[in-house]
């Protein structure tokens, strides 16, 4: 994707009028529904960092976001599009679940822990695995087999968790709690002596962070990643360069697959310490609105979690401070930000560039 | 005998009307995708198609209102779906995304609003609904073996949506393939080049296409929420609009063998109500999720092409650019 605009102008002004246009939209809607938006806003952020434990629960949102961020935007880079962070999230969790119910009993936690995960991510890029096999040698869209995949993993995890691994003596469609869990950031905090609010916030976003450097490594600094950005600027180049192709596409929805399956840890063994039915509430269809306004790049989608983590637990506090807004609101300014920054993405582009670059350049350019 | 008969046509008549919604959304996404964009979006579509009945009969008391809103909602929605992908090129994919999860959002934010009852509406009495239909002479055939349950359970007794429902794939024919405007619609999915050149504009067929998409979903909206429900719940479209994808790929962007994807994709989810919990001889139980992701492991197997091939319209999801 070229852009006739400077480069600070893409990477910041374009995401911030996005940003800002998406909140514009919001906050008619706030007020359409007779709420004062500013108030709302004002809410939003206060829930989001100023309360008690806010601020870690922020974060911690921030993490799943980052892991299926991370997931679309690999993908991206080969031009692939990943709709099946959802679904690929949903598996990861699976195979969370099953090595810590096989294995807590008899290894010791610490044992079990990178067993589970290295399963989460194993177990994602699987599912991711047959979508990117379909697209390389068969040529079936990637986007519509991985929404398909989406609704087969969901089924899958109703049929196993009403069924096999439903906890025993109880008819809530979950696992019974696992043994193997992550430490929590205030525990660990508090062990040297910070006073912190309890939040699920836990050592994933450690594992976040990390895996943003790998893929960036991975990405910018390897010869795979410039096939695999090769790829994704144009693919006859890439096939004329040597690039395999198939094989190129099948690692790289596997990478991707792999990404969005570990945000199954911060869920399964790091805030809920189960596994539950539906755990993935979206995340993975957050994810690319994270991948889009952070322009794909590890640096950008960082921020944008942390954008999206301070919505999501703002919106929390939004329906607890009004009778008439819910948390769904947060779900709208998801959409409008997709809208913006992803579909109408040309829509700024032009006219901003036009404004930014001199006449003279632009007539004899 | 008679009373096998009748369970059949019990079991076809609710497939029927679990069909009905998919061959609006599917037929929607006919015309859209044949004139060249994708719609992701027929899902988001359908909910804020469902809202919208249901809001507008509830509040106004009149089915034909609320049928009326959902077709605004639907074509609002497809507005801003042919704002993003023809006026301003943007990835056809992304706004599909981003209208399902507007919809969402909005359906419940709304409801909440104007209802307060958690993103329901009030349940629906009896006039605020497209009630159930039932044709002259039942009582005459009724006694008419095989015939009589066949009109009874079957022909008669479908509310005014289903029976749209079904007049809605020889419309869609007929307009794809035996008018001027179709016969464009559709180059301008295969070679909008041609079109360009031949001096129609693309642009606006293409949001012809897609507000005609808009209309449809609405309608399957409607029907949702007004004629086979009473009232909307929260994400109560559930992914018939995903499927109703999935029959139109499983039908090879051709109106009549979509319908009849629709129409197996229907008797699935009505079998898998059916057997739930039965107890089958051989298999045993089978869980009620092997029946309903069954649509979609079908077209994966299909798109895979293990059995016939789906080769979509040429130009699907290209935006298109005028050269200079």
């Amino acid at each position: 994707m070229t852009t006739p605009l400077p480069r600070w102008a893409d990477l910041l002004v374009i995401p911030l009028l996005n940003l800002l246009l998406a909140f514009l939209v919001a906050g008619l809607v706030v007020a359409l529904i007779g709420e004062n938006p500013w108030r709302a806003l004002t809410v939003m952020l206060q829930g989001a960092f100023v309360y008690p434990g806010s601020l870690g629960y922020t974060l911690y949102y921030a993490t799943n976001f980052i892991f299926t961020g991370l997931a679309v935007a690999v993908a991206f880079q080969a031009r692939l599009f990943n709709i099946g962070g959802e679904g690929q999230a949903a598996i990861g969790g699976l195979g969370v679940a099953l090595v810590c119910l096989a294995l807590d009993p008899y290894l010791p936690v610490v044992l079990v822990i990178p067993l589970a995960i290295l399963a989460a991510a194993i177990f994602g890029a699987g599912w991711a695995f047959l979508p990117g096999l379909l697209q390389a040698t068969r040529g079936s869209h990637v986007v519509i087999t991985t929404i398909m995949f989406n609704f087969i993993a969901a089924g899958l995890l109703v049929a196993l968790l009403t069924g096999a691994l439903m906890r025993p003596g109880q008819s809530t469609p979950q696992t019974r709690n696992l043994d193997a869990l992550l430490p929590k950031v205030h525990e660990i905090l508090r062990a040297v002596g910070i006073d912190a609010a309890p939040s699920p916030l836990n050592v994933s976003i450690v594992i976040a962070l990390l895996a943003c450097v790998g893929v960036w490594l991975l990405v910018w600094r390897t010869p795979f990643g410039f096939r695999v950005r090769t790829l994704g600027e144009s693919e006859p180049a890439a096939r004329y360069a040597g690039v395999a192709v198939p094989r190129t596409v099948i690692v790289v929805m596997c990478i991707s697959g792999a990404l969005a399956g570990l945000m199954a840890i911060n869920e399964v063994i790091g805030a809920q310490g189960k596994l539950v039915l539906n755990y993935t509430a979206g995340y993975g269809f957050t994810g690319i609105a994270v991948a889009l306004m952070g322009r794909s790049h590890p640096v950008g989608i960082v921020l944008a979690s942390l954008l999206f983590g301070a919505l999501y637990q703002g919106g929390t506090e939004l329906s607890f401070e009004f009778d008439t807004i819910d948390r769904e609101m947060v779900l709208v300014i998801q959409g409008l930000i997709i809208l913006f920054s992803g579909a109408l993405a040309f829509m700024l582009e032009r006219p901003l560039a036009r404004l930014l670059t001199p006449r003279a350049r632009l007539a004899h350019g | 005998m008679a009373e096998a008969w009748l369970d059949l046509m019990q079991i076809l008549a609710s497939t029927l009307r679990l069909s009905a919604p998919l061959i609006f959304c599917a037929m929607a996404g006919l015309f859209s995708e044949r004139a060249g964009v994708v719609d992701i979006g027929l899902e988001g579509k359908l909910l804020m198609g469902a809202f919208a009945a249901a809001a507008a009969a509830s509040a106004t008391g009149s089915p034909w209102l609320g049928l009326f809103a959902a077709i605004a909602a639907g074509m609002a929605l497809a507005l801003v779906h042919a704002f993003a992908c023809v006026t301003h090129r943007g990835d056809q994919i992304v706004s599909g995304v981003a209208i399902n999860i507007l919809a969402s959002g909005l359906t419940v934010v709304l409801g909440i609003a104007m209802f307060s009852q958690g993103g329901q509406t009030p349940p629906l009495s009896r006039p605020e609904r497209f009630g159930d239909i039932t044709l002259p002479f039942t009582e005459t055939f009724a006694d008419i073996p095989y015939f009589g349950p066949f009109y009874a359970e079957l022909l008669s007794g479908q509310n005014l949506l289903v029976y749209l429902a079904i007049l809605a794939v020889p419309i869609t024919g007929f307009v794809l393939f035996s008018t001027t405007f179709g016969l464009r619609l559709r180059a301008v999915g295969e070679a909008p080049e041609a079109v360009d050149s031949a001096g129609y504009s693309v642009a606006w067929l293409r949001y012809r296409a897609v507000l005609i998409a808009g209309l449809l979903c609405g309608i399957g909206g409607a029907y949702l929420s007004i004629a086979h429900g009473g009232g909307f719940v929260r994400e109560m479209s559930a992914g018939r609009g995903y499927i109703a994808l999935a029959a139109l790929i499983f039908g090879k962007w051709k109106p009549v063998p979509t319908l009849f994807a629709c129409l197996l994709f229907g008797v699935l989810e009505s079998t898998a109500s059916r057997l739930s919990g039965v107890d089958l001889p051989v298999i045993g139980e089978i869980p009620v999720e092997v029946i309903l992701v069954a649509p979609y492991v079908l077209t994966v197997i299909l798109l895979a092409g293990f059995f016939g091939r789906a080769i979509p319209p040429r130009a699907l999801s290209i935006p298109y650019v005028k050269e200079r």
